[in-house]
């Protein structure tokens, strides 16, 4: 059943990850080299299709599962929405022994109604863990049943965090909304400059840096996959004209798909930094051109993109100065890995390495055309040694997510988050100058001096 | 009395409560050296491990044995293997933590049996790393019983006999003691000319100082000698009733005297630890505890204005609701809804209205019901009921992820009671200002504001 439908995932050809691999290796799914116990880091397939998908900002999102599940994790990214905040709210069956005895399918069944009849959400996303997996509860027959019962749909998402990995997740979640979503509803009106973003999760308000800029150009978002998206607007997009894969770690497999069944050319970008956010501009002109737009897209594509620029050249300068020539360690990923070195690159940084422990081969590809050199690419890099990097001074700044922080803080470094935690935006031009801001603020942050000076019991202390 | 209204919703809506093995873990990085271990997919390390790292902003050290689909099945005892083998040569923990998952206890591994076979294989291995074992389910109680159970399995695996020691107390410090009351506890006890062993001891691992160098494990806590002492003293002293179990069998090893104070919240609760301690040290509580308990009295008459007659609903584990009720009422203050984890002895003895064993949702719909509250007293995540009761929010427990230094607040004794009395009132003053300076019923009154509640 699930094996089934995991099958076609490790299968991704537009996964260069899978298009290495032998047919064995293929069957042997993306868990042929998984985690070591006692040295392993990161999340489960859960955590990833929660991730995806939690972004459709008025659905209800029930996880069945018990406590750890959701009492440890709900709330806790920072995608941000335009309207409904329901897709914030935790909610869970907090699964107890009793149910694991009796089955959880009648809870999930008495869940599904509560959250229908205090919501009134227009789709219900049913969450699988590994516990009810385990025990056999079926949540397709649930969600099926409820689906004719509450005359509206309620999705099941298989993704047990057994199965793998949390990129597995993401992938499954994206493998959820082709099956059950995307193609089921159809707009009022298409326009010839319709466009579909994947794997854009709004995070603290990303998206609403780049809308401006499609508005501009008369490009119309048709379907935000998933980032501030309404449910609504997710089961049209293969009326898109074109879509761009913004993580494409996460989500190839639906601009793939949607390419395959209806048609859509996709390509994979980044609205991190100015080059990207220009190629991301100039690529969505020309596919919507070659799909019957009116050919002055392009022009007026390049002309928006050579204000812009220049605006943000004219902006940038206060902070020149600032970041010359300051040595950045970084160390995140998906197509970040990246598309971050880049945009320092053009603020006058040097990245001295970037971990493309998960980028695709693509994104790893790109970060060798960016650094020049194989060394400067890392793989998983222990605590120690960046802790020894930044201590040593061979970087003068860290930027990485939430949870290798402290590495670059106990080093007493400056450090800022790029990850979903983080609180300012980063996406395209705007989103440029606010990364160039916050990251000569930390650089130039008066505590740094005094959190490095010596004690008064120390040598070299003068009062 | 009011019995715990049982949950009835098959839906839970934002949880109050966080996993039993979070709360192991957390014990678990009150030793010194220490390294917990969930026996579990990796999500359910992830997950326990951003929201700590969200809570305390520090580096946590957290390890999983990441089972498969495979492993799921066949049983993971392999990779348990593997992971204890990995941590103990490479990280070398004083103290290695496994905590089950809800995913090996639906196997019904028999993790105790597991253990014991696997400390033989490991042998040289295992070099001087104590194997424990923190029994704590996903299914039952939430932070505060997880903590318990990994206690209780430290005291297991660690304590003996011991000759007693005059003028030293071992102290098992319940989940709900922040850093912040755990020195203020410390000073307390010196005072007296007394020395303690605190276990587990957040205040030397997770109170946010600046290491010299990385650590893979806890930087700080309840040292490995001190675990092998913990029956060298005088008596022991544990605090809250979730740490009653771990007393029992520590004072079952060790044959010490054990005291059992509900809580340090409180000017009664704060007098009970001042007798104990006078009792142990043989000694009339000195000075400066005298003007402390002095100043607590000038605090809670100055805070009783303010707090009076107000509706305090609260949300917190049991020993920490137990607490805030109990200082809440003391001010004056009626308590509608009491919303806790789950039903542990003696909460029906709590002076409050209603108590459900449920969720931040429940706290909101119950309040409503009962007409409303002036103050939510809960963490963080209470933050949406709060704003859509319009009351302000003092916040205590686990998480607060909205905040720095969460864990240096202090609610316990003298002083941290004083300071807890002072934000309460402080808390109902501002927002009396806020709401009602104003003529009863206009219409631009903020508290007339539509609520910040979900749209369908």
């Amino acid at each position: 059943m699930l094996t089934d439908r995991l099958a076609p995932v490790f299968d991704e050809p537009a996964c260069a990850t899978n298009r290495a691999k032998t047919d064995a290796q293929k069957k042997a799914g993306c868990k042929t080299k998984g985690p070591t116990p006692g040295a392993a880091a990161g999340g489960c397939a859960f955590d990833g299709a929660k991730i995806s998908l939690q972004p459709i900002v008025d659905a209800a999102h029930i996880v069945h599962g018990p406590i750890a599940c959701e009492g440890n994790n709900w709330d806790n990214r920072h995608s941000a929405s335009s309207g409904s905040d329901l897709y914030r709210r935790g909610l869970t069956t907090d699964l107890t022994e009793l149910d694991v005895i009796h089955g959880g399918e009648k809870k999930l069944w008495k869940a599904i109604r509560q959250a229908i009849e205090k919501f009134d959400p227009p789709a219900v996303f049913v969450y699988q863990t590994c516990v009810p997996a385990l025990t056999g509860d079926d949540i397709r027959a649930v969600c099926a049943a409820a689906t004719e019962r509450h005359g509206r749909p309620v999705i099941p998402v298989e993704v047990p965090g057994f199965v793998g990995s949390k990129n597995l997740g993401n992938r499954l979640a994206g493998e959820t909304l082709l099956d059950h979503v995307i193609g089921t509803g159809e707009p009022e009106t298409t326009t010839p400059t319709d466009i579909c973003l994947i794997a854009e999760f709004n995070i603290v308000g990303d998206l609403w840096q780049v809308e401006p800029l499609f508005k501009a150009l008369g490009i119309r978002l048709l379907s935000r996959l998933t980032g501030d998206a309404r449910y609504r607007e997710v089961t049209w997009a293969h009326r898109a004209k074109a879509s761009m894969v913004v993580c494409s770690q996460a989500m190839v497999n639906v601009g793939r798909k949607m390419q395959e069944r209806w048609g859509i050319p996709y390509f994979e970008g980044s609205f991190n930094g100015v080059r990207a956010t220009s190629e991301a501009l100039r690529t969505f002109a020309r596919l919507l051109v070659e799909q019957g737009a009116d050919a002055d897209l392009i022009d007026r594509a390049e002309t928006l993109i050579a204000d812009k620029e220049a605006e943000v050249r004219r902006r940038f300068a206060p902070f020149r100065d600032i970041l010359a020539g300051k040595k950045v360690l970084l160390y995140t990923g998906g197509n970040k890995s990246w598309s971050i070195v880049s945009t320092l690159q053009d603020m006058g940084m040097e990245v001295i390495g970037t971990s493309v422990r998960k980028a695709t081969d693509h994104g790893k590809d790109r970060a060798r055309d960016l650094l020049g050199e194989e060394q400067k690419l890392f793989g998983a890099i222990p605590n120690a040694e960046m802790f020894r990097m930044l201590k040593e001074g061979e970087a003068d700044i860290m930027l990485s997510g939430g949870r290798s922080q402290f590495v670059a803080l106990n080093a007493r470094r400056p450090w800022l988050d790029t990850n979903q935690e983080r609180h300012h935006a980063y996406a395209g031009y705007e989103g440029f100058l606010v990364l160039a801001e916050r990251i000569a603020l930390t650089l130039t942050a008066p505590i740094w001096q005094q959190v490095n000076g010596p004690a008064p019991w120390e040598e070299g202390y003068a009062p | 009395m009011t019995q715990p209204e049982p949950r009835r919703k098959a839906l839970t809506i934002d949880p109050l409560k966080v996993s039993p093995p979070l709360g192991a873990a957390l014990a678990l990085l009150g030793v010194e050296r220490g390294m917990p271990l969930f026996h579990g997919s990796q999500g359910c390390t992830a997950f326990a491990l951003v929201l700590l790292v969200r809570h305390f902003r520090e580096a946590i050290p957290l390890q999983t044995t990441a089972l498969g689909e495979i492993e799921t099945i066949l049983g993971g005892l392999d990779n348990l293997e593997s992971a204890i083998r990995t941590l103990a040569t490479k990280s070398k923990p004083a103290v290695l933590g496994v905590c089950p998952t809800a995913l090996t206890d639906t196997r019904s591994e028999d993790m105790a049996a597991d253990l014991r076979l696997l400390a033989q294989r490991l042998g040289d291995d295992l070099g001087e790393t104590l194997l424990v074992h923190a029994p704590a389910p996903d299914f039952i109680g939430g932070l505060q019983e997880g903590w318990g159970a990994a206690v209780k399995g430290i005291v297991d695996a660690a304590a003996k006999p011991r000759p007693r020691r005059a003028g030293h107390i071992t102290v098992l410090a319940g989940a709900h003691l922040t850093v912040g009351d755990l020195d203020l506890l410390r000073d307390t006890i010196e005072a007296f000319s007394l020395t303690c062993t605190v276990l587990p001891d957040l205040s030397g691992s997770l109170d946010g100082h600046v290491p010299e160098a990385w650590s893979p494990v806890s930087l700080g806590g309840t040292t490995r000698a001190e675990l092998d002492d913990l029956g060298a003293a005088a008596a022991v002293l544990a605090i809250g009733e979730h740490m009653r179990p771990a007393a029992e069998l520590l004072s079952e090893r060790t044959g010490l005297p054990v005291t059992v104070l509900e809580t340090l919240t409180g000017l009664k609760g704060s007098d009970r630890l001042v007798a104990f301690l006078s009792e142990v040290s043989g000694r009339a509580a000195p000075t400066v505890v005298r003007r402390d308990r002095s100043r607590l009295l000038d605090a809670l008459i100055d805070s009783h204005f303010a707090a009076v007659g107000q509706r305090v609903a609260v949300a917190a584990e049991p020993d920490l609701l137990r607490a805030m009720v109990t200082l809440a009422t003391d001010l004056g203050c009626t308590v509608p809804v009491a919303v806790t984890t789950t039903k542990a002895p003696g909460l029906e003895t709590l002076p409050v209205n209603r108590l459900i064993v449920g969720d931040l949702d429940d706290l909101e719909t119950t309040a409503r019901e009962a007409g409303g509250c002036d103050l939510v007293i809960g963490p963080s995540p209470a933050i949406r009921a709060a704003k859509a009761l319009h009351a302000p929010l003092v916040r205590v427990g686990f998480p607060q992820v909205d905040r720095v230094g969460s864990q240096h607040d202090c609610f316990t004794g003298y002083r941290g009671t004083r300071q807890m009395a002072f934000a309460i009132a402080n808390a109902i003053a501002d927002s009396h200002a806020e709401h009602h300076l104003r003529p009863p019923h206009t219409s631009e009154a903020p508290h007339d504001s539509p609520a910040p509640v979900a749209a369908g």
